[in-house]
């Protein structure tokens, strides 16, 4: 009796000194299994290798060509080669990068990568990055010459940007909320960078910070309204809804497509079901702006949509609209659908769409494109008739609205 | 000179329904699989998207998913006192080219053959006397029971999501399904479609009759289904592009709606399209074969060795692949000996018009297996005494399509052009419907697949010769069947109905069914089969031959239901006994 109290004491003590080192910050250049995992989480969850690979072969070796309204940007190779990659930063170089868009040189980054969201995250968070980047195999990959307008490729111009709409600062947790709230606002507003595609911009890029999540326009795409607004955003979806969507591609409601299925493929899919139920706790909190009723439109343009719908379309996406849940996306009460910018419905018509493939949802179904089938006022009258059917409303598309885009896209005629 | 490229664990030949599954489960056993297919990556967006699957011009009369016979083809006769010439269109058959090989262009009618067709020779012959079997009828049983393909026949619904109504479960019999069919265990993941008018009609004649309708198990489904892999199939739009075409609207099991979206994913899974087995090689000593022989499509030739290799090509394919290869005796018609090209058979199908005046049954709100059927005249679900025949055949109504260019119905006597002509189809497109009759084809000695001594195909091999007619047997039957059929459509209260019995020699030329069988049988005995119960080769036992090159003689059904149960049963088999200790599965 006596001995195995002993021993259990031994084992408590032994358990504490174990609880006492996994807390204790790792010291430069000594990276714990635990801190490269954490480290790989948030990489996975900032979906850095989207943005920071070309070449499949030669992740995070950079060269991507990010297509911004004022030019083309070339990611930076982010892997440890000492030349072309960061293997020569020290972690307070890598840091202030993140924290204040500024490179080891001094030298202004632009905003394309997501500084003003990364500067929210913990200083622990960003060498845990740091750890895990050093990992990687080192690439040989020079960056291309970035292709900017005057005067945003002279990188000065970016110091008076910073001043204007860059604020650096590490996340703060709300009292008011619970820690669960906490986490999801860190991960969304943090490395997740959700706002980066889904809240609009101004004239010269930067968010309009009290339309945050509203909605935004990229690359010829609109990315939808994600708040908690039960028209334009994501009001319809529960918690768990939200989660089944970034783990898997698919729920009920919608599928990821086009650049989302890219985010769900790459970063969503990867993390945990506890940091994807948190950041849908917080989005659910986001109330967004009350939805004004848009404008109807005009009912008389829809018989031509209808019977072109009916033609077309309701042979997966069903004469109500219904879809099929997980599988063809249903039309009714879809944000996307009635996003006040048409943009992605005009070109999922024009181009087509392929959902996103995961492990658990591994069917791509895909819609095929119909910009050689469909003139551009048989798109416009089409895609009126779904933004204003099955108690959708929206603002009636042009056949001007699609002309433009045909043309930005070099899509097919008939 | 054959480049010789790194040894694989397993090689398929040709990727279709049978190469597809077992890919699936023999890359999940840890093996690596590749598999080598003659034709071209296909998918449903990218290769029958709904804005063009619905191509007659395309897809049926210019044969876009089908094999050339520029590149491959086979020379005919029906009987050995003629000379074969070779087909230089397809005809009566149809075989395909490309990922997803006929998978993708079957209507989707499934059945399960019955208990007694498994054992066709010992079961007629312990009803009906040896007399019944003459000794020129080579009909053979199995070597495998219904009993024993159940859980993978049930195995085979669940990928497909079949929709049907089970007709007997365990033993216990089903109203509203098949009442004949063999026990199974369980009902199909999926209830019945939605019947159109044509087949109601002839449900309700058949019921007045006595007969016992039911609504057939189709592989269109009749709602969104996710299948055990996780792969997602949407709801039938019964647009009636089935047979001949791609499904865009991923609502037909085929290979690419059932297993590719999982199976591509896989690191241990390689295909290589573009790539044409021309032989087997083997080593006769050691009774092993060594891998295959293949030509790109730029002419270029690669040995790829492997360890085990898996024939999954359609029937002629297999059955000229063994006898190019020199594996096997081949048969030979006169003194009955040799197993490769034995048993060829076909199937006989027959029809029965029906017009009405007051009843509109639009044709074109079809799906390749909507329709309703009898069995009571199939296998030996009848007595047979005194009717100078074995088999049968099932009697249905299908709606399957009304395309356009295809369907112009019209009684006979019309003109087949002109005024008259396009009058009699505007009259009667909307009012017309056909019962079709599916018969079986006994296996003869006289009918066989050999090598042609005279044409050659691209490669320079010799081409495949079929001989094959239809006995009495046949004739006596679909005859019975066809009559059988005219009872039904008397019963529909039409306003005219024409049969239209199968006559005379069988003719290669017109489209009838692509159902071939046989070449390469299974069976008990290395003397009169080529295959043991496995599919296992008798002669190399680390090559198996999947698909209906295996049936001994041709029920009355259509096959696919049959060829995925036995592809199930063959995977387990290497699986947990071939694997674990590789040699003959069955001692001759």
């Amino acid at each position: 009796m006596r001995i195995a109290l002993q021993s259990s004491m031994i084992l408590a003590v032994q358990l504490a000194a174990v609880a006492v080192s996994a807390i204790t910050p790792a010291r430069a250049g000594e990276q714990s299994f635990e801190q490269v995992e954490r480290g790989k989480a948030l990489v996975d969850a900032g979906d850095c290798v989207a943005c920071h690979t070309q070449d499949q072969n030669k992740p995070f070796a950079g060269g991507r060509p990010i297509k911004t309204p004022f030019g083309t940007l070339y990611s930076p190779n982010i892997t440890p080669d000492r030349e072309t990659g960061i293997g020569a930063w020290s972690d307070e170089d890598f840091y202030r990068a993140m924290h204040e868009g500024v490179g080891p040189d001094g030298a202004r980054l632009y905003p394309a990568f997501p500084y003003p969201y990364f500067t929210k995250m913990k200083h622990d968070d960003v060498l845990a990055i740091r750890s895990y980047l050093n990992t990687l195999q080192p690439i040989s990959n020079p960056r291309p010459k970035n292709e900017l307008q005057w005067p945003l490729n002279h990188r000065i111009f970016m110091r008076g940007w910073d001043e204007l709409f860059f604020k650096p600062g590490t996340f703060t947790s709300r009292t008011d909320k619970s820690d669960e709230w906490n986490r999801g606002a860190y991960l969304v507003e943090g490395p997740g960078h959700c706002g980066a595609c889904h809240t609009p911009k101004n004239f010269l890029g930067a968010d309009k910070a009290a339309q945050a999540l509203d909605g935004g326009s990229l690359q010829n795409w609109f990315a939808p309204n994600i708040t908690n607004d039960q028209h334009l955003g994501i009001g319809s979806w529960t918690a768990d809804e939200i989660v089944e969507y970034l783990k898997t591609g698919r729920n009920v409601h919608s599928g990821a497509a086009a650049l989302m299925s890219e985010v769900v493929r790459d970063s969503t899919s990867k993390m945990s079901d506890s940091d994807l139920h948190a950041m849908a706790v917080y989005l659910k909190d986001m109330n967004g702006k009350t939805s004004t009723s848009p404008s109807e439109a005009d009912q008389s343009a829809n018989d031509v949509g209808r019977t072109i719908y009916a033609d077309s379309c309701s042979a997966c996406h069903r004469s109500n609209g219904s879809g099929e849940p997980h599988m063809f996306p249903p039309l009714a009460k879809n944000a996307n659908v009635q996003s006040s910018d048409p943009t992605t419905v005009i070109r999922v018509i024009l181009q087509g769409a392929r959902t996103a493939v995961t492990d658990s949802r591994p069917t791509a179904s895909s819609m095929p494109s119909y910009d050689w089938k469909l003139t551009d006022n048989e798109v416009a009258a089409v895609a009126t008739y779904v933004r204003n059917s099955w108690s959708n409303s929206a603002p009636s598309v042009t056949a001007d609205e699609v002309k433009s885009l045909r043309q930005h896209l070099k899509a097919s005629t008939p | 000179m054959a480049r010789k490229l790194p040894s694989v664990d397993v090689v398929l030949v040709g990727f279709g329904w049978t190469a597809a599954m077992l890919a699936q489960e023999l890359t999940d056993a840890g093996l690596k699989v590749l598999a080598l297919e003659r034709g071209t990556w296909r998918d449903t967006s990218t290769d029958f998207a709904v804005t063009f699957a619905q191509d007659e011009l395309r897809y049926y009369y210019r044969k876009a998913l089908f094999q050339e016979p520029a590149q491959e083809t086979l020379t005919f006769r029906n009987s050995a006192n003629e000379t074969a010439l070779p087909m230089r269109e397809l005809g009566s058959f149809l075989p395909a080219s490309g990922v997803g090989g006929a998978g993708i262009h079957w209507n989707g009618q499934f059945w399960r053959f019955l208990p007694s067709d498994f054992v066709a020779r010992s079961h007629n012959i312990e009803r009906y006397g040896a007399a019944a079997v003459p000794d020129t009828m080579t009909i053979q049983d199995w070597g495998v029971t219904y009993d024993e393909l159940e859980p993978y026949y049930d195995k085979f619904e669940r990928l497909c999501g079949i929709s049907g109504k089970a007709g007997n479960i365990k033993g216990s019999i089903q109203d509203g399904g098949n009442p004949f069919e063999g026990a199974r265990s369980r009902d199909y993941p999926n209830p019945p479609m939605q019947m159109t008018y044509g087949p109601t009609l002839f449900a309700e004649a058949a019921r007045q009759i006595g007969h016992k309708p039911f609504a057939c198990a189709s592989a269109n489904m009749s709602r969104a289904y996710t299948n055990p892999l996780g792969v997602t199939l949407g709801q039938c739009s019964y647009c009636g592009f089935c047979e001949k075409y791609g499904c865009g609207n991923y609502s037909k099991a085929s290979p690419q709606t059932t297993v590719l979206p999982v199976l591509m994913r896989k690191p241990n899974f390689e295909l290589r399209t573009g790539s044409e087995v021309i032989r087997i090689n083997h080593d006769k000593d050691s009774k092993r074969a060594t891998g295959v022989t293949y030509v790109t499509e730029q002419g270029e030739e690669f040995e790829q060795p492997a360890e085990i290799v898996i024939m999954c090509a359609f029937i002629l394919h297999n059955a000229h692949l063994l006898l190019t290869s020199g594996i096997g005796t081949p048969y030979d018609p006169q003194t009955g000996q040799g197993v490769i090209g034995k048993n060829y058979a076909y199937q006989i199908v027959s029809s029965v018009d029906v017009f009405f005046d007051d009843k509109i049954i639009n044709p074109f709100i079809g799906a390749g297996a909507l329709g309703m059927a009898i069995d009571e005249f199939n296998g030996d679900n009848f007595d047979h005494t005194g009717l100078g025949f074995v088999g049968g055949g099932y009697i249905a109504l299908w709606n399957t399509n009304g395309r356009p260019i295809e369907t112009h119905p019209v009684p006979d006597g019309t003109p087949k052009w002109g005024g008259k002509f396009k009058k009699a189809v505007a009259e009667n497109y909307l009012k017309s419907a056909a019962i079709a009759t599916h018969g079986a084809v006994m296996s003869h000695r006289a009918n066989h697949l050999d090598l042609d001594p005279t044409y050659r195909d691209i490669h320079g091999r010799p081409l495949m010769r079929m001989t094959f007619d239809y006995t009495d047997n046949e004739h006596k039957m679909s005859d019975y069947l066809t009559d059988r059929a005219t009872d039904i459509a008397k019963a529909m209260k039409a306003r005219e109905f024409h049969a239209k019995k199968r006559e005379g020699h069988y003719s290669i030329v017109p489209y009838q069914t692509t159902h071939n069988t046989g070449g390469a049988i299974m069976g008990s005995d290395p003397k009169s089969s080529a295959l043991n119960r496995y599919l296992q080769s008798w002669d190399l036992h680390n090559l198996f031959v999947m698909g209906a090159s295996a049936f001994p003689q041709n029920p009355g059904y259509n096959p696919t239901g049959t060829i995925g149960a036995l592809t199930y049963w063959a995977a387990d088999a290497i699986k947990n006994q071939y694997l674990k200790n590789p040699g003959p599965l069955v001692q001759a």
